[in-house]
């Protein structure tokens, strides 16, 4: 039942990227199509868990028992960005359809601000080592969730006749906030 | 000195106005002027100080693994950052919360290594951290001023309507709109400009 909780509110009351603001490099970036969206987040899911429970035992078993609780930004950052580069590497030999699906989005996580910010969100919640990677994993779920709505409005959006100073970024920005609106109905849902 | 270089950021490169990078923090924590402009400082004190860095290191670092070095001179940077604000102002560093550890990611800071600073000498790195992070902080302060004057009816803290005004603007979903129009405006004062 927690775990439950855990999954809805992450998803739906305070959406990653729609309340919390992670991610929206990609979110702006590759929401033009749902395919890449897709792709996009799959890659996210798996890299954010993946993380979440590395950093969660560096922190309880490597950072907290020698006091360096000040390398924390440090360790996370560069555990995340050799994790890439790993799963990179070992998607290549394993799977090659999975890593043509998702090789291209891989090096561009390392960047993404929603998987240092998960990671950092898990110590500072002080979660355990389950409830965090669920966290993590519901949050992965809710980003990809946002970025394929998005990238549904999108595709529509590429067919509308809309003012020219507002083509682009700037209506793409106040659809996300229209978006956003539609997610606050969720809010006091857990 | 150039004095292109010290400008461009303020307008025509504007970091978040016009290339669109560093989007997060820009949305997140500018629900108040003072949290835009204080945020908009920290991004520049680790902007000036990486690009330095960067800049000095230029010739040690081997081209192979140069993003993972960037990153960890901007980590520690940032980890300076955060201690020195934990010390002396503790309550900003409460406010901002998770997004000054995420300065790391923020793509301004190694975009500026990548594009600028590794091909530049230390002074003229420093001027374009400058330039980028003011005029980063310009935004910043720009968009805080919009939301807390049309979601709260104040002005760096100063009240001048009695009551809620319109809330939704300090919420998510004001973030977005009011950042949508911002930079539609200044498209307009762009192309005008040429």
């Amino acid at each position: 039942m927690e775990y439950l909780l855990i999954f809805i509110s992450a998803i739906f009351v305070n959406n990653i990227v729609l309340t919390q603001f992670l991610g929206i490099c990609p979110f702006l970036g590759v929401s033009k199509k749902i395919s890449t969206s897709l792709g996009m987040g799959a890659a996210v899911i798996f890299v954010i868990t993946l993380a979440t429970i590395v950093t969660w035992l560096i922190q309880h078993y490597l950072l907290n028992p020698f006091n360096l609780g000040f390398l924390q930004t440090i360790a996370f950052i560069l555990v995340i960005a050799a994790l890439v580069q790993m799963v990179e590497i070992i998607l290549k030999k394993i799977s090659t359809s999975l890593y043509a699906a998702l090789g291209v989005f891989l090096p561009l996580i390392t960047t993404n601000c929603c998987v240092l910010g998960v990671a950092i969100l898990v110590i500072q919640k002080d979660f355990g080592l389950l409830e965090g990677a669920m966290y993590a994993l519901s949050n992965g779920c809710g980003f990809t969730l946002a970025l394929v709505v998005f990238a549904g409005i999108r595709e529509q959006l590429a067919l509308a006749d809309v003012p020219k100073g507002m083509q682009g970024v700037p209506i793409a920005l106040v659809t996300a906030g229209i978006l956003a609106l539609a997610f606050m109905g969720f809010a006091g849902l857990v | 000195m150039n004095w292109n270089n010290l400008t461009k950021g303020f307008f025509r490169e504007n970091p978040i106005l016009v290339l669109l990078l560093g989007c997060c923090p820009t949305l997140a924590t500018t629900t108040s002027a003072i949290n835009g402009l204080s945020m908009g400082l920290a991004t520049t004190f680790v902007l000036v100080l990486s690009n330095m860095s960067i800049s000095l290191l230029k010739n040690f670092i081997p081209n192979k693994v140069h993003i993972p070095c960037y990153i960890v001179v901007i980590a520690s940077f940032v980890t300076v950052l955060q201690l020195l604000m934990q010390a002396y102002i503790p309550a900003i560093y409460e406010t901002l919360g998770l997004f000054i550890p995420l300065i790391v990611v923020n793509c301004i800071v190694l975009g500026r290594a990548e594009a600028y600073a590794c091909k530049n000498s230390v002074g003229a790195s420093a001027v374009d951290g400058i330039s980028m992070g003011l005029g980063y902080s310009m935004a910043l302060t720009i968009l805080g001023s919009i939301r807390e004057i049309l979601g709260s009816g104040s002005i760096f803290g100063w009240k001048f309507i009695e009551g809620d005004a319109i809330l939704v603007f300090v919420l998510a979903p004001g973030a977005f709109i009011a950042l949508g129009f911002l930079i539609a405006i200044m498209n307009k004062l762009l192309k005008k400009a040429k």
